[in-house]
């Protein structure tokens, strides 16, 4: 671009013009301030429990959308539950970070299974894996299932499989869990919460 | 929240002597950080980092708890381990740094972009990041060196207060994760009343020098501490006497604008009075003649 020596000091003299007009006060902006749109406002709300240690603190999960039958519920954000009597609201840093465990790209979606000597997982089916989890424990208790001691006594104690139970199940769930083994003679059940 | 709803109490580089005011009667919120409380869990990190978007780069070990290392402008708290000698004895520190939403931020004062910094009617001091020209004066403003500039968009970051959260009458999120109560939020009356109460509780445990931190030298701060080594607040890494440098005071003051619109005038007047007087600048054609100019490469 050329410019000449005229229109060159025309220049600066009118930059220096508005410069002292905008420092004068007299500047175009509005006075506005804005603080960043609550992301929460009309996100649906899920309580769940948090997955990972034995205190089982609630939180809330935020879904994006309102569940209408079109929307997918993305889980947004994740919060402390305050009604809930553990942690009336408040996390841990596992539990405030939820949110990258739950999207993590690492994360075990759906049943896995490897073969005896196999070395690949392969993806299988809820269905195949219930039947075949039953299938196996119904085959360990036939054969091991002792109905009498060697005092002839009745015991009906299955001892050859021990069960584990989730530190964030809720009452209901352990009483059923409990129920369920002790039903079939198991007597090596242990929970999380014992840690 | 525009300048009508008076909502803001300070804006940068704007002068609002005759902002509206009537809306007089607001509470001030404040953060209470009782360290005495604190694990150094960093789950208020955690939950800063989730609630503002916020994902840092994953850091390396350097020999302390600290991870980063210092605040950035993607980890808007960070927890500080110092260990040290407290009375002889050895202590290690737990410290959560982050803005402190000074009643007089150094910050505000020294900007120079109209609006990229503003102070909330409920005492909140936020960027706007829209406005920020990323000069970095509010960082040399800062007593408490804890804004930080952003490499990739030349602006400036810092703790909101959640200001997104507070306006719709939420509690921060580091507040509401912090799972031992170190981090309480209310009025700044109500958060002064549970600091004294906690006070008078550390005095009984033997921590005869417990001080609340509420620096006057910034008009007190919007997050403020209960330390329990009250007359070492350097221990903790926080300075004794905080106070907004005299030169950024100066130099957004009328004085200094005052000074920078009449250079500019003048500069422009004796230009004028210049041209007038002496008229362009003539140079003498020194090698003589119609040959001078073909001598010209």
């Amino acid at each position: 671009m050329q410019v000449s020596r005229r229109g060159f000091l025309k220049l600066t003299a009118s930059g220096i013009g508005a410069t002292t007009i905008g420092a004068l006060g007299f500047s175009a902006a509005r006075a506005v301030a804005d603080v960043r749109l609550f992301k929460l406002a009309h996100a649906s709300e899920t309580r769940n429990t948090c997955p990972y240690c034995s205190v089982g603190c609630g939180v809330i999960l935020y879904g994006l959308g309102d569940r209408s039958k079109n929307a997918r519920t993305e889980i947004m954000h994740v919060e402390g539950d305050p009604d809930h009597p553990v942690n009336r609201g408040t996390l841990c840093p596992k539990g405030a970070s939820l949110l990258d465990f739950i999207h993590s790209p690492s994360r075990l979606r759906f049943p896995e299974y490897r073969a005896p000597g196999a070395k690949e997982w392969k993806r299988v089916s809820w269905e195949w894996t219930i039947d075949r989890v039953a299938r196996l424990m119904k085959e360990d208790r036939d054969k091991n299932f002792l109905a009498q001691n060697g005092k002839g006594q009745v015991v009906n104690r299955w001892t050859s499989t021990a069960f584990l139970a989730a530190s964030a199940s809720s009452n209901e769930t352990g009483f059923v869990f409990h129920k369920v083994i002790r039903a079939l003679g198991g007597v090596a059940v242990d929970n999380q919460a014992r840690v | 929240m525009a300048l009508e709803t008076q909502d803001i109490l300070r804006r940068s580089a704007t002068t609002m002597e005759s902002a509206p005011s009537a809306r007089s009667f607001r509470p001030e919120v404040a953060k209470l950080i009782d360290l005495s409380r604190c694990i150094g869990c960093k789950a208020c990190q955690a939950a800063c980092m989730e609630w503002n978007d916020l994902r840092d780069v994953i850091g390396t070990f350097q020999g302390t708890y600290a991870n980063p290392i210092d605040l950035t402008d993607q980890s808007w708290t960070v927890m500080r381990f110092q260990e040290t000698e407290v009375d002889g004895n050895f202590a290690w520190l737990i410290f959560k740094d982050g803005c402190m939403h000074c009643a007089e931020p150094g910050c505000l004062k020294a900007c120079p972009a109209p609006g990229a910094v503003v102070q909330y009617a409920n005492g909140i001091v936020d960027f706007q990041q829209d406005h920020c020209i990323g000069c970095g004066y509010c960082i040399t403003g800062c007593p408490f060196d804890v804004p930080r500039l952003r490499k990739e968009d030349s602006r400036v970051y810092k703790c909101t207060l959640c200001s997104d959260r507070v306006s719709v009458g939420l509690e921060p999120a580091c507040i509401k994760a912090c799972p031992t109560q170190a981090l309480t939020f209310g009025s700044k009356a109500e958060m002064r009343e549970l600091a004294a109460h906690r006070l008078v509780d550390l005095n009984a445990r033997g921590l005869a020098k417990a001080a609340v931190y509420d620096p006057s030298g910034v008009g007190g701060t919007h997050v403020f501490y209960v330390l329990p080594h009250g007359e070492r607040p350097e221990v903790y890494g926080l300075p004794r006497d905080p106070s907004v440098g005299a030169l950024v005071g100066f130099w957004r003051s009328g004085v200094a604008r005052a000074l920078g619109v009449a250079t500019m005038f003048g500069v422009l007047v004796a230009g004028i009075l210049h041209y007038m007087r002496y008229g362009p600048l003539e140079v003498p054609d020194e090698s003589g003649g119609a040959g001078g100019k073909e001598a010209q490469p």
